[in-house]
């Protein structure tokens, strides 16, 4: 079915479960709780795991196929960001016209990139690229300040154009991005005993777009093509004896991730109208290759796993403050508690880049493969035990 | 000229920061085959070394003086450093002054050692592992060595002045017959640059007249043969690493009187450092030394007033539009070999 | 890939809970009853303190949470009340804000734009937060306070300097307490000329940022209309962290006076370049040097050390004032603490303890009840002396305090000397000043 073999339809169809039924499994303490605190489930960190997804499953067609490690991609999608910005600014508001503007610059400027600095390899390709983006990073955030907004980003106002629809709202304020309508900040609650779960359109549109290009990066990974890619990681010199020119290859590899780079940018603007410059800066680019390598290099599912990793961590433990982790350890005596809290605090709130580096670390040291590998030895545990029962993360399967 | 002068020792000053950062990087990479993310970390660590002497140096205890009021109409608690009480207030003062040399003597060992089990007990475990591993690996130990510093000193930077001898400026203008105050340069850089110099020099001479360095240099270039000469060059490596972390240390330690440190400023060095490499050339000392101080020269130029109102911008950029001209121009940088880190 | 995960039977039980679920009567909890965002229910409000905890302002983001937890600990009727027994309105009981008690969410800002709206979202969707204040820069400002206008909520700014975050990019729900680069260009200018005279020759290092732009402006228009002339204006990178090459030629180009338009890391570094090239011991044309540095912070001024003593600058308040409002502020931020509360902190608490004022005379929760109550509204008290909240753009005006680096301090706190507290008069500008020029306020938003 949709010409993909059955293990690869199966790892879709957990992928389509899994982000349909997010807003379930992301929420899974009651409000109110002492627990509450680690919900994921609210629209924009949902919003954020799925356009890093696809950002990381763009990264990952180029890294993880041909090797080429891209040290610049945050630049295809600062463009996308910027390109749908202007676009709603000038245009409507609309998320349809302005994200096909964000693919499309996306595409062109790396097919700019891309030709040139493919014309190296190795470390000199990823030095090439970051030098591309940490470019346009400082252009955006000084020089180019009318057209990129500079340090306070890019923004929509009252007065913009909006050629198709007007400038303000009925209300006086501008008005939000939508599809045809469909506000993508409208949400639906759904109250089951202390459980409340929060379904997004915006969130929503952003999954089904995810899950369009997780079934178009599988199409890649099995098709001819992508063995042409992995055949460029392998041996590069081989296949040019055959007498195949791997550029052509390579640069639509580039230019393809960058378009999904694009994507995410303008799949973000769209979900918040509004695109800075960091998005550009070298450790945003830093970011997607630590998600590609946390998750799994070269699977088609770790990538996502990453972004979501390091999304989590980046909205959630940041919130943690002393006050939650008395309010955890309040049950203990005063002593004790006031030295978990002392134990516990460097890790949290300010903390929380320290725990995210030594996650890190401990990823890589103990699950060379990234969080994939970690699934498919808890999945091997388990087979072991021959247990027949569901809760295996199948997703962890790797696609190769 | 007189502009022309001036923009070329500051390039030279700043080349040696990124020169000496630059070595380490390199000796690592030459060295080991790893791509050593966290050596960011290692010039902001030997930059807190020099904090922490002059803290340990300034280690006080309070008496309270009745006749100041502090901010609260509290009694103002006065704090005296233990050397006054050892040395005297003028030879105690004299110590904490030269707190950024002393710093120094107590930045070596600290760094070895730091480079030491660094290597024993992380990197060695990634020789073997794909770069992709290394970096991310690298990347979370410097994160959390940053978080670890940024615990104890905040994230402030924090001033850490060079001795009184060497505060101020000298006139160059005045030696070279120009008028007074037309190029005059700051002592204590003088003194960077004088001091990377010797550690460059001191490095090429360890690795060119030594038996060790020879046996480095061979391991660089075939390090299965060398082993199979055996020669544990291993243990070599894990020494080579320990000078790697002092070079970068020492710089940070000689950095702190011209910038105040803060726990970020391995960050703010390491994507540059990387650039300096990789225009030098992969795997290549004198690469590295001399794109340093292409960089910094070129990067001082693009500042100069004259120059930004001609190319609004270029001061931002001028170091990657200059490594993309000399990567798509050398395919290996200035001076690198072949096959390093090319796939 | 285990092929359990997907057996008919799992399949059918997952379809039978989700079927149960949507069975089950629904409501829209948009807050449709209220009619705005995040109307609180039960005894509690909640509030979201937005601030930089990691990045380069961490420590100022510290502070800046120090005072909010303070804030909330007044607000609650713990401590000593501090501001709230000098504030001039008495709307606030202690017993919380109308009653309900004040709760709190922290996040980090990161200094970034995208960071500090992931982080505030998640304050407005996940955690209900009515209210969203702090950050410690203007691009950060700005960005939160465009995404509280767009989801009805009430945006106090904490620290942000820049003229655009209610000059061009001014929004009806976002209210800055803070002064801004055009104040600290007129407070400054009559000070200088004072104590430099009038025929100096200018050279202005910027931070190659909207910031930068701004207070750029500001300085150089004030202080031309002083009779100073602007040699040049220089943009320095916002990632630089050596700034030699642009302090060198400072002295070739026949300058006789410095200003440093940047904040934070940069300021700090670049005064500390400027000292070490020796230009304060220099003469031109029979003037000493002087270098400006426009605005101040003491946390600034204590990474720059010893090289910020005897130079001018400006700043929002400080805690060596002497009005009542000030110690009583000082005394109780330093008896929860142990030192004295920077600025950051000030502005911060006093937006906290204004919001909660406003909700309390207002009478309700509802942004736009809110925005009614602060709109013109005169205060004193809180520090700054009488304070007006402009209706026009939502900006605080007040006396500005000109500083200057102490020659003598005694002790790591005491790092700046009041040299004159500009009145009020002389810091306002016609809300339609150039220099604000653009954007419009829009209409307040009762969001959902």
């Amino acid at each position: 079915m949709l010409g993909l073999s059955k293990k690869d339809l199966n790892l879709l169809f957990i992928v389509f479960v899994l982000t349909m039924c997010a807003p379930f499994i992301l929420n899974p303490f009651p409000e109110g709780s002492a627990m509450a605190q680690f919900n994921a489930g609210y629209p924009d960190l949902m919003q954020r795991f799925v356009i890093f997804g696809i950002f990381a499953i763009g990264f990952n067609i180029l890294f993880g196929l041909t090797g080429y490690l891209s040290f610049g991609h945050a630049a295809f999608l600062g463009v996308g960001s910027y390109s749908a910005v202007w676009m709603f600014k000038l245009l409507s508001m609309n998320v349809i016209p302005a994200i096909v503007l964000s693919v499309m610059v996306a595409g062109l400027f790396s097919v700019l990139i891309g030709y040139i600095s493919l014309r190296r390899s190795g470390i000199y390709f990823s030095i090439l690229t970051l030098a591309f983006a940490q470019m346009s990073f400082a252009l955006a955030y000084s020089v180019l300040t009318p057209v990129t907004g500079g340090e306070t980003g890019l923004q929509l106002a009252l007065n913009d154009p909006r050629i198709l629809d007007g400038a303000a709202s009925s209300a006086g304020n501008i008005p939000v991005p939508g599809l045809f309508g469909l506000e993508m900040r409208d949400s639906t609650f759904l109250r089951l005993g202390d459980w409340v779960f929060t379904f997004n359109v915006g969130y929503y549109f952003s999954a089904v777009i995810m899950l369009l290009s997780f079934y178009l990066a599988i199409r890649i990974f099995r098709s001819p093509f992508g063995m042409m890619l992995r055949a460029i990681k392998s041996n590069q010199q081989r296949m040019n004896y055959t007498g195949l020119n791997p550029k052509p290859y390579t640069l639509a590899a580039f230019v393809i991730s960058g378009m999904y780079a694009g994507l995410a940018g303008g799949l973000m603007a769209a979900m918040d109208p509004l695109a800075g410059a960091e998005r550009m800066f070298w450790t945003a680019s830093g970011e997607v290759v630590l998600m590609t390598i946390l998750g799994g290099v070269g699977t088609l599912i770790g990538p996502v796993l990453g972004a979501g990793l390091i999304k989590y961590m980046e909205n959630i433990i940041s919130k943690i403050n002393s006050e939650i982790l008395h309010g955890w350890f309040a049950f203990m005596p005063d002593g004790i508690e006031d030295f978990m809290v002392a134990i516990v605090y460097p890790f949290i709130g300010k903390g929380w880049h320290l725990t995210l580096g030594i996650v890190f670390m401990l990823v890589v040291i103990f699950l060379p493969g990234g969080l994939v590998e970690g699934g498919q030895r808890i999945a091997r545990m388990f087979r072991r035990k021959k247990t027949t029962q569901d809760n295996t993360p199948g997703t962890t399967e790797p696609a190769e | 000229m007189d502009a022309i002068i001036l923009q070329i020792l500051n390039g030279l000053d700043k080349g040696s920061a990124y020169a000496l950062i630059a070595l380490g990087l390199t000796l690592i990479f030459g060295t080991l085959g790893v791509v050593n993310f966290a050596h960011g970390a290692l010039f902001m660590i030997g930059a807190f070394c020099a904090v922490t002497l002059s803290r340990i140096l300034t280690i006080s205890h309070t008496i309270v003086d009745e006749t100041q009021k502090d901010f609260l109409g509290n009694p103002l608690k006065v704090d005296v450093p233990y050397v006054y009480d050892w040395f005297g207030e003028a030879t105690g003062n004299v110590i904490i002054d030269w707190a950024v040399p002393l710093s120094i003597l107590f930045a070596i060992p600290v760094m070895i050692l730091i480079g030491v089990i660094m290597e024993r007990g992380l990197i060695k475990h990634f020789y073997k592992r794909p770069h992709a591993d290394q970096i991310l690996v690298t990347f979370g130990l410097a994160i959390v060595l940053q978080e670890v510093i940024k615990y104890f000193y905040g994230a402030n930077p924090i001033p850490t002045p060079a001795p009184d001898a060497f505060r101020g400026s000298f006139d160059f203008g005045l030696m070279l017959g120009f008028d007074a105050n037309q190029i005059i340069y700051p002592y204590w850089r003088l003194v960077y640059f004088a001091f990377a110099a010797v550690i460059i020099g001191a490095v090429f001479a360890f690795l060119q007249f030594t038996t060790f360095g020879m046996v480095v240099r061979a391991g660089m270039a075939d390090r299965e043969t060398v082993g199979l000469l055996g020669i544990n060059i291993d243990k070599r490596f894990t020494i080579m690493f320990g000078l790697a972390a002092a070079v970068a240390g020492l710089a940070g330690v000689m950095y702190t009187p011209i910038n105040s440190p803060n726990y970020h400023m391995g960050m703010d060095f390491l994507v540059l450092s990387f650039v300096v490499v990789v225009v030098g050339g992969m795997g290549s000392l004198p690469g590295a030394v001399l794109a340093g101080f292409l960089l910094g020269i070129l990067e001082s130029f693009a500042s100069m007033g004259a120059v930004i109102d001609l190319l609004p911008g270029i001061n931002q950029i001028i170091i990657y539009l200059v490594a993309i001209i000399i990567l798509l121009t050398r395919p290996r940088g200035l001076m690198g070999r072949k096959g390093v880190m090319e796939d | 890939m285990s092929k359990t995960t997907f057996t008919r039977r799992g399949m059918l039980k997952t379809g039978a809970v989700t079927g149960a679920g949507l069975a089950l009567p629904t409501y829209l909890s948009a807050a449709g009853h209220e009619g705005f965002t995040n109307a609180p229910t039960g005894g509690t409000v909640t509030l979201g303190f937005n601030v930089p905890q990691t990045g380069p302002y961490a420590d100022e983001g510290a502070d800046e949470l120090r005072a909010y937890e303070l804030a909330v600990e007044h607000l609650n009727g713990e401590g000593d009340g501090g501001m709230m027994n000098t504030f001039s309105s008495k709307a606030l009981q202690g017993n919380g804000i109308l009653g309900k008690k004040v709760e709190y969410v922290t996040g980090d800002t990161q200094t970034k734009s995208d960071a500090a709206r992931a982080s505030a979202k998640s304050m407005i969707e996940k955690d209900g937060a009515v209210m969203i204040t702090g950050g410690s820069s203007s691009g950060v400002a700005v960005a939160v306070q465009a995404l509280c206008q767009e989801a009805g909520i009430i945006f106090m700014a904490g620290l942000t300097h820049s003229n655009d975050t209610t000059g061009k990019d001014k929004r009806a729900n976002g209210f800055r307490h803070f002064f801004n680069s055009y104040m600290s260009g007129a407070a400054l200018a009559p000070v200088l000329a004072n104590a430099y005279g009038t025929e100096r020759r200018a050279y202005h290092l910027t931070a190659d940022y909207n910031w930068g732009y701004t207070t750029e402006e500001a300085v150089k228009s004030s202080t031309e209309a002083m009779g100073w002339e602007t040699v040049a204006a220089v943009k320095t990178p916002l990632t630089q962290t050596d700034f030699s090459s642009y302090i060198a030629p400072v002295l070739q180009s026949g300058a006789d006076t410095l200003v440093l338009n940047h904040y934070g890391g940069n300021m700090v570094n670049s005064l500390t370049n400027a000292v070490q090239f020796g230009l304060r011991d220099k003469q031109v044309e029979g003037k000493d040097f002087q270098i400006i540095v426009p605005l101040y912070s003491r946390l600034m001024a204590k990474g720059a050390g010893a090289n910020v003593k005897g130079i001018f600058g400006s700043t929002n308040w400080h805690w060596s004032l002497q009005d009542e409002g000030s110690k009583t502020f000082v005394k109780s931020f330093g008896t929860k603490y142990g030192f004295p509360p920077s600025q950051a902190a000030h502005t911060c608490y006093v937006q906290a303890l204004l919001y909660a004022d406003a909700v309390e005379r207002a009478g309700s929760f509802a942004p736009c009840a809110v925005v009614d109550a602060l709109e013109g509204f005169e205060f004193d008290g809180m520090g700054n002396g009488p304070t007006l909240y402009r209706a026009d753009d939502h900006q605080c005006f007040k006396d500005v305090l000109v500083v200057k680096g102490k020659e003598n301090p005694t002790s790591e706190f005491d790092l700046l000397e009041i040299v004159e507290v500009t009145p009020v008069d002389q810091v306002t500008y016609q809300p339609d000043h150039p220099q604000f020029a653009g954007g419009a306020l829009g209409s307040c938003n009762n969001g959902a």
